[in-house]
């Protein structure tokens, strides 16, 4: 059985039509990188797959189970962290930890390991509010993944950090992939990231699936890299932010 | 399954308390505010009766009030102005001082326009008269005061007014009327502002989003922002009443149980209109208007600074309606009169059906993302 099953799947905002019917299928253990410009439908298909917006048409079953019958299990044994969220700024990294652990009745140490995997331990008593963007973004991924997920959602996570934080941040999910035992879909507008962390990579733009599969696949003479395959398959750049491929 | 409900409730209660605290306007505007408020109305409104008026005479030629001046009053100023003086002293209505000055017609009709004197004396050919408008209650007293100092001008200076007994009743005063009422309207303040505004807020920047992405009870969450708000209200109102009660003597005449059971229908009633207030949007502009939408009435009309009896006939049994009239009302009758479980009976259920109805329709229509 698949791990996540996305059938048919349509979203129309009033005249936007965000997701025009995609079709995916998605292994255990698989890191997936859904890779698409701004507006392309990324974020809208992530969070009808995270169970936060509902299809007008389709059907997406993760485990087997669909939202709307299995919500409560489905929602302990997935993790995920938003575009955007911000936590509670007058609360610490250790009692924001602490109160989303109540939510799925976890105690210290798991707390701890997820502290210790995202490498936050020497900013535990520090207020939400003074911490860094990619301090933040590790809260966020450390959040996400208290419950210890069999499914992790990440939607950008490391849009915004510097070089360094989004390689500190790829080791974090290298990590988590060795181990086997979490299924990864990412987004992201960054060649680099999906080469390096995901197996499977979806290509995403107005709202369609343009391209999918392992990136070896992908890969031709026309089109060397992800970049130029983008090029090649939409006629326009992926994304205008060449801070990786200037820090090559 | 029941231990996970308690320790979630118990850890959203403990970061909204914690939230609450590190945020010092609010420990401000919650506590020391009101606390100022009260002693600077009470003080204002318990100072000893002490009455000033400004009396002008127009006449062609001396007169009666001329002669009963020079045996009575003594030089003096009136706002800088050369005048007489004559005061009366009263054990039990204070002191009372009249401020005479000359003056033509013209000038008296225009100081009386101003608010500047309180009353003409003319000399007419029929005699004296005093020319003042009838529809003003303070022209009235004055002439009434007047007229019958000027008919018997000895007598009152030797205090024997035996008719009057000043009433100072413990809960009586003005203060035992305000301080229920700055209670109350504070507890409405705090929670229709401190759950309206942390509903919003926390909807606009998606961490009610990223809330209920987990396995949490959306009811755990709404039931720990009222009970954090409920909590500091309890404080907040502790601390009022300790000055009141150490400034003011104000004291408790009727049933402190009842009382508490009041308090917590009160919060419940607000806290339900609170959460449907901001059940839908994630515009802090709109929740501040509907907020004053529902605030505002009920501050001007259901009678926290001063009584809602001068209201028309017809309006008071509407306002008798308003949630903040009922909690008031209950709460100043077991504050002044002595109240207990019976008087409070009818507005304790009242108020929390209200606020149950209100915090179920908020639930159903609550916009989590
Ligand atoms: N709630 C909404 N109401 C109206 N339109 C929406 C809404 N959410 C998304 N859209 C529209 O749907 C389209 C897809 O949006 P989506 O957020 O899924 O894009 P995305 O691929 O995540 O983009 P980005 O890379 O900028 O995050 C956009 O045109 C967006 O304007
Ligand atoms: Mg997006």
């Amino acid at each position: 059985m698949s791990q996540i099953e996305v059938r048919n799947v349509v979203k129309t905002f009033k005249d936007v039509h965000a997701v025009k019917g995609i079709s995916l299928s998605i292994e255990p253990g698989e890191f997936v990188a859904l890779l698409g410009p701004n507006g392309a439908g990324k974020t809208t298909l992530v969070e009808m797959m995270e169970g936060l917006q509902k299809p007008d048409s389709g059907e997406i079953l993760i485990e087997g189970k669909n939202w709307k019958k299995h919500e409560k299990d489905l929602r302990k044994s997935i993790g995920l962290s938003l575009q955007e969220t911000r936590f509670s700024e007058k609360l610490t990294i250790i009692e924001t930890l602490q109160l989303f652990a109540s939510f799925f009745n976890l105690g210290k140490e798991r707390i701890n390991e997820v502290i210790t995997l995202t490498g936050l331990e020497s900013k535990t008593k520090a207020m939400v509010g003074t911490l860094s963007g990619g301090q933040r973004q590790r809260l966020a991924l450390a959040v996400a993944l208290l419950n210890n997920p069999r499914t992790l959602f990440l939607d950008e996570p490391t849009t915004g950090l510097d070089p360094h934080s989004r390689l500190d941040l790829w080791n974090i999910l290298d990590g988590l992939k060795k181990k086997g035992n979490t299924t990864l879909i990412l987004t992201t507008h960054y060649m680099e990231e999906a080469e390096t962390l995901c197996d499977h990579i979806i290509i995403i733009d107005e709202g369609k699936i343009l391209r999918e599969g392992r990136l070896k696949d992908l890969l031709d003479d026309k089109s060397r890299n992800l970049e130029e395959l983008f090029i090649n398959l939409t006629g326009k750049k992926l994304s205008d932010d060449d801070l990786i491929e200037q820090t090559k | 399954m029941k231990s996970i409900a308690h320790k979630q409730l118990f850890q959203l209660l403990r970061a909204f308390c914690l939230e609450m605290l590190r945020e010092p306007e609010v420990l401000f505007w919650g506590i020391v505010f009101p606390v100022l408020i009260s002693i600077g109305l009470g003080l204002a409104f318990t100072q000893s009766a002490e009455a000033k008026f400004h009396i002008l005479i127009v006449e062609s030629k001396p007169t009666a009030v001329d002669s009963l001046l020079s045996l009575y009053g003594h030089e003096g100023k009136h706002k800088g102005q050369p005048a007489i003086i004559w005061e009366t002293n009263d054990k039990a209505l204070g002191k009372t001082q009249f401020d005479f000055t000359h003056s033509d017609w013209e000038s008296a009709i225009i100081s009386l326009k101003r608010g500047e004197a309180d009353l003409v004396i003319a000399d007419t050919p029929d005699g004296l008269r005093y020319r003042f408008d009838p529809h003003n209650s303070q022209a009235q007293l004055v002439y009434m005061k007047l007229s019958a100092l000027l008919q018997s001008p000895a007598s009152h200076d030797a205090d024997t007014n035996i008719a009057v007994e000043p009433l100072e009743l413990k809960g009586v005063r003005y203060i035992d009327f305000l301080i229920p009422g700055l209670i109350t309207f504070g507890i409405m303040g705090s929670i229709m502002w401190g759950v309206s505004y942390t509903i919003i807020e926390r909807r606009s920047q998606k961490l009610l989003r990223r809330m209920v992405a987990t396995p949490m009870r959306k009811s755990s969450f709404l039931i720990a922002l009222m009970g954090m708000r409920t909590l500091m209200n309890i404080v907040e109102a502790l601390i009022l009443f300790l000055f009141a009660y150490l400034i003011f003597d104000i004291r408790i005449q009727g049933n402190i149980a009842a009382l508490a059971l009041l308090f917590l229908a009160g919060n419940l009633a607000f806290a339900g209109i609170a959460i449907l207030v901001s059940s839908r949007t994630s515009k802090t502009e709109v929740g501040t208007g509907l907020i004053n939408a529902v605030q505002m009435p009920m501050m001007l009309l259901s009678g926290i600074f001063f009584s809602y009896h001068n209201f028309p006939e017809w309006s008071i049994s509407a306002i008798k309606l308003l949630p903040l009239t009922a909690f008031t009302d209950g709460v100043r009758s077991i504050f002044n009169e002595g109240a207990g479980w019976e008087e409070i009976l009818i507005p304790t259920i009242a108020l929390s059906a209200l606020g149950l109805l209100c915090f179920a329709i908020g639930m159903k229509r609550f916009k989590w993302h």
